[in-house]
């Protein structure tokens, strides 16, 4: 079994102005096997794209180490980071800010390459017209601008930028939320196909749960900076521990006929504490249904409960 | 049977482009009763939001025009009301809650003082006793420390309070109708539910009729007594929530309920899809404007809009393949 990217006790802390500070990741850790998936779900604020960031080497990292097939990338900076680079690739939520508007598409695409001076010069025109064919657009459209595509159709601009490197990992920030279902769909599918005929490997943030169900092997559920459970993609939705991840699957709006009219089926009352004033015990206690004195005491460590599944519950 | 409060018929709103005449709105017509839940469900730009903006009579114009149909609220005809006449009804009797809380709401005045505003504006009342009914609007929506939060300026809300705030004020002045545009789409699946159960209990409270505007089949399951599906500017199929969910009649409410990922399908399946993208709405042709994408289009299909057939009581769809057959001579 080979893991392609680890990742141990990563921390993000960053400053506020009146000298606290956010914890935004604090001590995650993680492996993802070559040619798998690996979710990360949890509301805003969890720290979900802050680790993604994190593992692309664009937040600063306060601690912990990142290891990417035996490069340490947590640690690397300047010209051997670059040299790195084209092996981690990123696709990000919003299909609108993240394709400069000046550029023509086949430039976007073109750039990592350029920039990277990865392949021959002359290759790299027919290279962007394969990328494009791959993520299902035709090569023509290359003389075109980012406004005159779809939402969908620019994820797939977006995708075939992050395969023009010829990736190992590619890192997904939320790849679908802001795209209608229907195209949704035509996406998701597209992510999955890429990943059966090249053996990428991804790292995929996500906030729905029907999603990361759909595409992903494993997933990590990630509450105020911390996973606080983590399991095989089936298990967590077979069997969740964590009273958190319970609370997730049960608020997620579905179709199924005993959800018909419950008015939401709300289970958690409030809002996460702020990430700058942590409490000492378990973070997610404020909210939970079931807290005792003992977890507003201490803090659950993860630990395994069954084969692949870990929690970070004194309870479960 | 009782009355509906809003009863839309035949809407068309046209909006007048460089590229020509876009029919946004074309023969929309659907009821909402008192108490129940009405869910307008599509993709983007398929009309849902200027459904809910010619409600209100707050489609910019020029370039968007009501050029048929009717609304009537409460039986008056709201496309044939003076300005003056709107603005009472509009926060007052009909209330909006939108997307974005954030934006939506005043950033230099406080949450209590904004809702104190919508109370005087509909009711003659001192502005003590204006902000202390926003005081007990904001209990009423479950916010913590009322008195506390009243005084807080929106940035100072997470949010979830935030659509609380804007709901407290939706809610100030007792509105008979309540439009929801999406808005539980910028909140965390948690703070959704939360929402959902709030607008739940209030209209079983009240008897508020609500429309919501959403983008999610989950949410209508959740939520909806009845459904609209639009597509290009059309009601395409309407009907009880549990009769359209379970035994769509249109091919494209088919196709949308089955791209959706679910946390119980096999998940080494691709997802089913829906080929193509929406048009745009200033080249629509004669026909259905689903039939580019619709896996059973037939010829019949680009030459003339399908009528609405009735699948079962109230739930019907407009799509030729429903249509009786003629029977060949």
């Amino acid at each position: 079994m080979t893991q392609l990217l680890s990742v141990r006790d990563l921390k993000v802390h960053f400053p506020t102005a009146k000298g606290g500070t956010v914890h935004a990741v604090d001590g995650v850790s993680f492996d993802i096997r070559r040619g798998q998936t690996l979710g990360i779900v949890g509301e805003s604020g969890s720290g979900k794209t802050t680790t993604a960031l994190a593992v692309m080497r664009l937040a600063p990292i306060t601690g912990g180490e990142i290891d990417l097939d035996g490069t340490p990338i947590s640690r690397i900076e300047g010209e051997a980071l670059r040299r790195a680079r084209p092996r981690f690739q990123m696709v990000f939520q919003d299909p609108f800010s993240s394709l400069n508007p000046r550029d023509r598409v086949g430039r976007i695409i073109r750039q990592p390459m350029d920039l990277l001076g990865l392949g021959e010069p002359s290759g790299r025109d027919a290279r962007v017209e394969e990328l494009l064919a791959q993520v299902g657009l035709r090569p023509e459209l290359k003389s075109l601008y980012p406004h005159q595509f779809s939402g969908g159709q620019r994820q797939r601009i977006g995708l075939a930028r992050a395969l023009a490197t010829k990736p190992d990992l590619i890192v997904f920030d939320e790849p679908v939320s802001a795209l209608d279902v229907a195209v949704q769909a035509q996406v998701l599918n597209l992510i999955r196909r890429l990943q059966r005929e090249t053996g990428l490997t991804y790292l995929f943030i996500s906030h729905d749960l029907g999603v990361v169900r759909h595409i992903c092997d494993e997933i990590a559920v990630m509450y105020l900076g911390q996973i606080v459970e983590k399991a095989p993609a089936a298990q967590i939705f077979a069997a969740p521990r964590h009273p958190y991840t319970q609370a997730l699957i049960a608020a997620a709006p579905s179709l199924a006929p005993e959800h018909r009219r419950r008015g939401g089926g709300a289970r958690l009352q409030g809002d996460p504490p702020s990430p700058v004033n942590l409490p000492k015990g378990c973070r997610f206690a404020s909210r939970c249904p079931i807290a005792v004195e003992d977890c507003r005491q201490r803090m659950p460590a993860l630990r395994e409960v069954a084969a692949g599944q870990a929690v970070a519950c004194h309870l479960a | 049977m009782t009355e509906p409060v809003l009863d839309i018929r035949n809407l068309k709103v046209d909006f007048t482009t460089r590229r020509g005449v876009a029919h946004v709105l074309d023969d929309v017509s659907f009821s909402v009763a008192p108490g129940e839940l009405l869910a307008i469900v599509g993709e983007s730009g398929c009309g849902k939001s200027m459904t809910a903006l010619s409600v209100l009579g707050l489609i910019p114009s020029p370039p968007g025009k009501v050029v048929g149909g009717s609304i009537l609220f409460q039986g008056r005809d709201l496309t044939k009301l003076r300005q003056s006449e709107m603005r009472k009804i509009r926060g007052g009797d009909i209330a909006m809650i939108f997307q974005e809380p954030m934006t939506s709401l005043n950033p230099v005045f406080t949450c209590g003082e904004q809702i104190a505003e919508a109370v005087r504006l509909h009711q003659k009342v001192s502005p003590r006793a204006a902000l202390a009914r926003a005081v007990d609007m904001l209990r009423a929506v479950g916010i913590p420390e009322p008195e506390l939060r009243a005084r807080a300026y929106p940035h100072q809300l997470s949010g979830g309070m935030r659509q609380r705030v804007m709901i407290a004020m939706a809610l100030s002045c007792e509105p008979k109708l309540l439009i929801a545009d999406e808005p539980t789409t910028a909140l965390d699946v948690t703070v959704q539910a939360q929402i959902f159960g709030l607008l739940d209990e209030l209209r079983q409270k009240t008897g508020t009729a609500i429309v919501l505007i959403t983008h999610d089949m989950g949410a209508v399951a959740e939520m909806a007594d009845k459904v609209a599906v639009m597509y290009a500017g059309r009601v395409i199929e309407r009907g009880p929530a549990d009769a359209v969910l379970d035994d769509p009649g249109h091919p494209y409410t088919r196709g949308l309920l089955a791209s959706i990922p679910r946390v119980d399908a096999d998940p080494d399946a691709d997802l089913p899809e829906i080929p193509g993208i929406v048009p745009a709405l200033t080249d629509l042709g004669r026909g259905c404007a689903f039939a580019p994408r619709c896996p059973l289009a037939v010829d019949a299909c680009h030459a003339a809009q399908p009528r609405h057939v009735a699948l079962s009581g109230d739930h019907s769809a407009a799509c030729i393949q429903l249509e009786p057959r003629e029977v060949p001579a």
